[in-house]
């Protein structure tokens, strides 16, 4: 069914990626850790702009860029050039900025998203390299403001800015075009995505095929996908009331949810671009092979490979690969005796991922054990045997449990063998996360052992015996009742029985 | 004074009395200065020099005392490139050419005088006021480093450094009848250099004698990894210093001696170009079309990079600072106040040639119009040794006489523009007097052949005596 | 040719202040000058490539190894305009 976009929304997104993965800024040698520190300690003539001060390029930045540009597909360019972008604000200490104009060095390329009606290609126009600005800080409110304050710490780091086509069709089409960039950047290990900074956007969007107007000042994903819908609110009540809208620029307040006007002086630029004359050209496209065989395998080759190989179905794929470590997790889990590629899916995907989520915690893998491939026709995937994994709050404040992967594959096998429950086998997950620990042991502290057939049985007929009501109930065709049966089992049990095998005992007792 | 005016005099004298002795006798001198040549001396150069003393010597340019034009970073010395804006900025740091010179033992004297950011062919637009010509104080010295041509003149300084963007060290070089060289484009690192534009300068040295700038070059030219337009090659250019030009080509544009021409200098260069045929050089007639053109696109272009690298100047970070009621006004006001008039002048218009609308019809175009002057240079030099000509057209002109006319200054420069427009090295030898004033022999050779224009002016200085001549204020 | 408008307008664009009695001195002068410039005019160029640099290098770079940093004092020694270790300008509007 195809989506039919009844207010002609238009969205191209412009992200800006930090690269603080790199161990310099983009033209100096000053270091890029500086999220911590004091003001001001971070920085050396040249990114102050100190006069006399020269840039000069760092050789990794220009490969991760290359990286980037190639995970989406785009093409590198022969020969690219740096440019000046003049224009005055307090922290651009050279009062120009050091960017890519006619010649990025990454043109047109493409990202696969999950649209309203399926999947959806969005074009990707160009990315570029340029340099990050300063900070600043208002003295007092933004309106009522005593002064301004600059830090230069982050002037200088490398900005790779990714600008789409204006393919997407609503916030949601766009939330979906950022969450999948995050994890091609998290694949490809260029970047931290979760330090202060790190991934900035700017939405351009219009109705009705109408002038376009840019959104600035857009700090989170959830905060995109609100200014979107504030704007195209915005301008579809202004048309409705006559109006026409107008090429601006308008500014996101995460704290309103409202885009304003920023229609100032300031806003009116004649960037003046030339040729930065103390930067030479590059020609770098004859690297591209070299840089393809550094790419690790991209979310959407992985998603496609998981259901080829492992037969599993498409949601638990999609859902596996927006986290590379959960991914790896799980085909390491396939690695078990006795675990089938579904039972890896359900325990890693569902459960997993699922008690994570409800933490609000990451792992992140910390150590493996590479696996030996023997023979020719071995597959090169997974790759390790076995993995560590820590778990980490988002913000960087880690808890203690260390996970081992044959930990998760212990608990799928004494679920399989049916020495537990199901749903024992989940407090087991839980309780590692919790606590660490090893599966056996916590079978044991807490009496998980699954209870023998015959206790079963005999629960299952006291209840009967017990409940009179409920069983006339369940003959007279009341399902409830069976509920509740099981529910006495369960209670005469402890809970350690298995809740399907003793609906079943029920149902055959009471059919005798 | 005179004595002292070669480095390998200079050496001599220190190691028979003593570093800080030569040092203090300099320092002496420029505090008897006429002629406004110092902004700054440094307060250190004595402790330097006693240090120098106690360490044996050591280095190749060991208590040679140097002045240094006040667009080239010193740490710990006040730099301003004579502009208001920038009074009170102490760099950080050492430009690359001042810690080579450190480390070969150099001392630094001071800082000299110049036009505003470089701006300027007579040193008059300097906020300190224009240094004078010590052969005539009426007179200009030329520009921009017009302090560092006219100390050396003055004997307050035995070698300089200077820059040159559009003849900055050759022309004072020619009205101050010293020695001055504009190494090739990517000769010396800019690094520290306050840049002007920075497709088209180089620093370059000054001196008494073609020897001096040699040595000179050994120590300040070569490869720095902190300036991408710096050149990896390896030369040492006092193995030029030979007097010796038998079967040397040397081609001579005809369009170098145009209208505005005096007849003095003209005589004096040919006199000069004779004099290169005695020697066993020949010479011919060559053609260079677009040498009429070369000076608007020079303008052009220094202007447009002028306008983006004299942003940073807004008083946020260093410098003068006027007061505004939000961050821009502050800057507007910073910067009018703080740029001179030729300086705002060449901002206003940098910034007009890069415009949206004007940026091809000016910038654009003048960027190819350099591709025609450099194409002149590859098929002019490609069958001669080296290109003479006057250096300038007329000697030094009297304090006040162009200032009120940019345009009329701006066409002093049409010998000296081409030659950083194509990036190729030239060198201002003395040759002559027109007018009781020096003359300077233009000599210009290919990319990166420095060898042969010091051997050139080398040769011709073994044999005359221009370069003996002294400013009668000099003893 | 350059009128009072577009020199007040480029005034602003370079943040030079320019006040009304001297944009037309400014217009004047400027307009002698870019006189000068249009003689380029009479040269054809459309087949000249433009030289952005002179020297012929390419592909230069260095390498992702930490240098040291200014001490803080350093950074701020040449203004007074400070505060606990930031620059200090008047508000932005």
């Amino acid at each position: 069914m195809v989506y039919q976009n009844p207010d002609g929304v238009r969205i191209g997104l412009e992200v800006h990626v930090q690269l603080n993965k790199l161990n310099t800024k983009l033209f100096c040698g000053c270091s890029t850790k500086y999220h911590d520190s004091e003001p001001n300690t971070h920085v050396c003539p040249v990114c102050l702009g100190l006069p006399g001060s020269l840039p000069v390029i760092n050789e990794k930045a220009v490969e991760y860029a290359m990286k980037i540009g190639l995970a989406l597909n785009c093409s590198i360019v022969e020969q690219t050039q740096f440019h000046r972008k003049n224009y005055y604000y307090p922290d651009l200490p050279k009062g120009f900025q050091t960017t890519q104009y006619d010649f990025p060095i990454a043109g047109e390329g493409k990202i696969v998203i999950e649209g309203e009606d399926g999947e959806r290609v969005i074009g990707i126009t160009r990315a570029h390299i340029e340099e990050d600005p300063g900070r600043l800080q208002h003295i007092g409110s933004i309106d009522k403001s005593k002064g301004t304050l600059i830090n230069y710490n982050r002037s200088g780091m490398t900005l790779i800015e990714i600008v789409s086509e204006p393919d997407m069709r609503s916030p949601k089409e766009a939330r979906r075009y950022l969450d999948k960039l995050r994890s091609i950047l998290d694949y490809l290990d260029v970047f931290d995505g979760d330090l202060e900074g790190a991934m900035r956007v700017d939405a351009n969007v219009s109705v009705f095929m109408g002038e376009r107007v840019e959104v600035k000042n857009i700090s989170s994903f959830k905060g995109a996908e609100r200014a979107l819908l504030y704007e195209i609110m915005r301008q579809k009540n202004h048309i409705r009331r006559g109006g026409e809208i107008t090429l601006e620029t308008r500014h996101f307040d995460e704290a309103r949810g409202v885009t304003l006007s920023m229609r100032t002086k300031e806003t009116e630029n004649d960037y003046r671009y030339f040729p930065e004359p103390d930067l030479v050209p590059l020609r770098v496209a004859d690297r591209v092979p070299e840089i393809l065989k550094t790419l690790p395998e991209l979310p959407d080759a992985k998603r496609e490979r998981f259901v080829k190989e492992y037969g599993i179905i498409d949601m638990h794929a999609r859902a596996a690969v927006t986290d590379q470590d959960i991914a790896d997790l799980f085909e390491t889990v396939t690695l078990g005796e006795n675990v089938s590629p579904n039972n890896a899916a359900v325990w890693v995907i569902d459960i997993l991922k699922g008690e994570l989520n409800y933490r609000d915690v990451i792992i992140r893998v910390t150590k493996t054990e590479k696996r030996e491939i023997e023979s020719q026709n071995q597959c090169k995937w997974p790759l390790y045997k076995s993995m560590t994994l820590k778990l980490y709050r988002k913000k960087y404040v880690d808890t203690v449990p260390e996970i081992e992967s044959g930990n998760i594959i212990k608990t799928i096998q004494l679920v399989k063998e049916k020495k537990i429950t199901e749903q024992s086998g989940v407090e087991i997950i839980r309780t590692m996360l919790d606590n660490g620990g090893k599966p056996q042991d916590i079978v044991k502290e807490k009496g998980l052992l699954k209870v023998a057939d015959d206790i079963v049985a005999t629960a299952v007929e006291e209840a009967i015996a017990e409940n009179p009501e409920a069983v006339t109930d369940f003959h007279a065709g009341k399902e409830k009742s069976m509920n509740f049966l099981v529910g006495k089992v369960m209670q005469k049990t402890k809970g350690r029985a298995d809740a399907r095998e003793a609906r079943e005992k029920l149902i055959t007792k009471l059919n005798e | 004074m005179r004595a002292w005016t070669d480095i390998s005099n200079i050496k001599q004298i220190i190691a028979d009395s003593s570093a800080e002795e030569i040092t203090a006798a300099y320092i002496e001198a420029i505090g008897k200065s006429k002629i406004n040549g110092f902004i700054s001396v440094w307060d250190e150069a004595i402790k330097v020099a006693r240090e120098i003393d106690s360490n044996g010597h050591q280095g190749p340019l060991a208590g040679v005392p140097i002045a240094i034009k006040d667009n080239i970073s010193t740490k710990g010395l006040s730099t301003t490139c004579s502009s208001k804006v920038l009074q009170g900025y102490v760099p950080p740091y050492d430009a690359h050419v001042i810690e080579r010179l450190k480390e070969a033992g150099a001392v630094i004297l001071g800082k000299t005088n110049m036009d505003e950011f470089a701006m300027g062919t007579s040193t008059e637009s300097s906020c300190y006021g224009p240094t004078l010509n010590p052969w005539d104080l009426d007179r200009v010295p030329g520009g921009s480093s017009g302090g560092s041509a006219a100390v050396v003149a003055a004997g307050e300084a035995p070698v300089s450094l200077g820059s040159d963007t559009g003849g900055s060290v050759r022309c004072p070089a020619a009205y101050c009848g010293v020695v001055g060289l504009k190494p090739s484009y990517g000769c010396i690192s800019r690094y520290g250099l306050i840049s002007y534009a920075n497709s088209l300068e180089q620093i370059g040295p000054l001196a008494t004698n073609v020897a001096d700038i040699a040595r000179i070059m050994d120590v300040v030219a070569g490869y720095d990894h902190r300036d991408s337009t710096s050149i990896n090659r390896e030369n040492t250019y006092s193995d030029a210093l030979k007097d010796d030009v038998k079967g040397m080509t040397i081609g001579v544009p005809d369009e170098y001696f145009g209208e505005g021409i005096h007849k003095d200098v003209e005589k004096s260069v040919w006199d000069a170009i004779s004099k290169f045929e005695d020697m066993g050089a020949t010479y011919e007639k060559v053609s260079m079309p677009h040498t009429k053109y070369a000076l608007a696109s020079y303008y052009i272009i220094a202007m447009s990079e002028a306008s983006s690298n004299l942003a940073r100047f807004d008083g946020t970070r260093f410098g003068h600072r006027v007061d505004g009621e939000d961050w821009h006004v502050m800057a507007s006001k910073t910067r009018a106040e703080g740029f001179g008039i030729e300086v705002k002048r060449r901002v206003l218009l940098g910034t007009y040639a890069l415009s949206a609308g004007y940026h091809d019809k000016y910038y654009l175009k003048a960027l190819k119009v350099r591709t025609l002057v450099k194409q002149d240079f590859d098929k002019a030099l490609a069958n001669v040794d080296v290109l003479m000509a006057p250096t300038m057209p007329a000697p030094a002109f009297k304090i006040g006489e162009k200032i009120e006319d940019p345009l009329s200054l701006y066409l002093s420069d049409v010998n000296t523009v081409p030659m950083n427009l194509a990036g190729v090295p030239s060198i201002s030898v003395p040759c002559g007097f027109a007018g009781g004033m020096p003359v300077g022999l233009h000599i210009i050779g290919k990319h990166f052949d420095e060898n042969a224009i010091i051997k050139a002016a080398y040769s011709f200085e073994q044999n005359t005596d221009h370069h003996n001549r002294r400013p009668p204020e000099v003893a | 040719m350059i009128t009072k408008e577009e020199v007040e307008h480029i005034g602003w664009l370079a943040r030079i202040e320019i006040d009304e009695k001297e944009s037309d001195a400014y217009a004047q002068k400027l307009n002698s000058v870019l006189d000068y410039f249009g003689q380029l005019d009479e040269l054809d160029t459309e087949a000249v490539p433009p030289t952005y640099h002179v020297a012929d290098i390419m592909n230069v770079f260095r390498e992702d190894l930490v240098k040291p940093s200014m001490p803080q004092e350093d950074v701020l020694a040449n203004t007074e305009n400070k505060q606990e270790g930031n620059f200090k300008v008047p508000r932005i509007m």
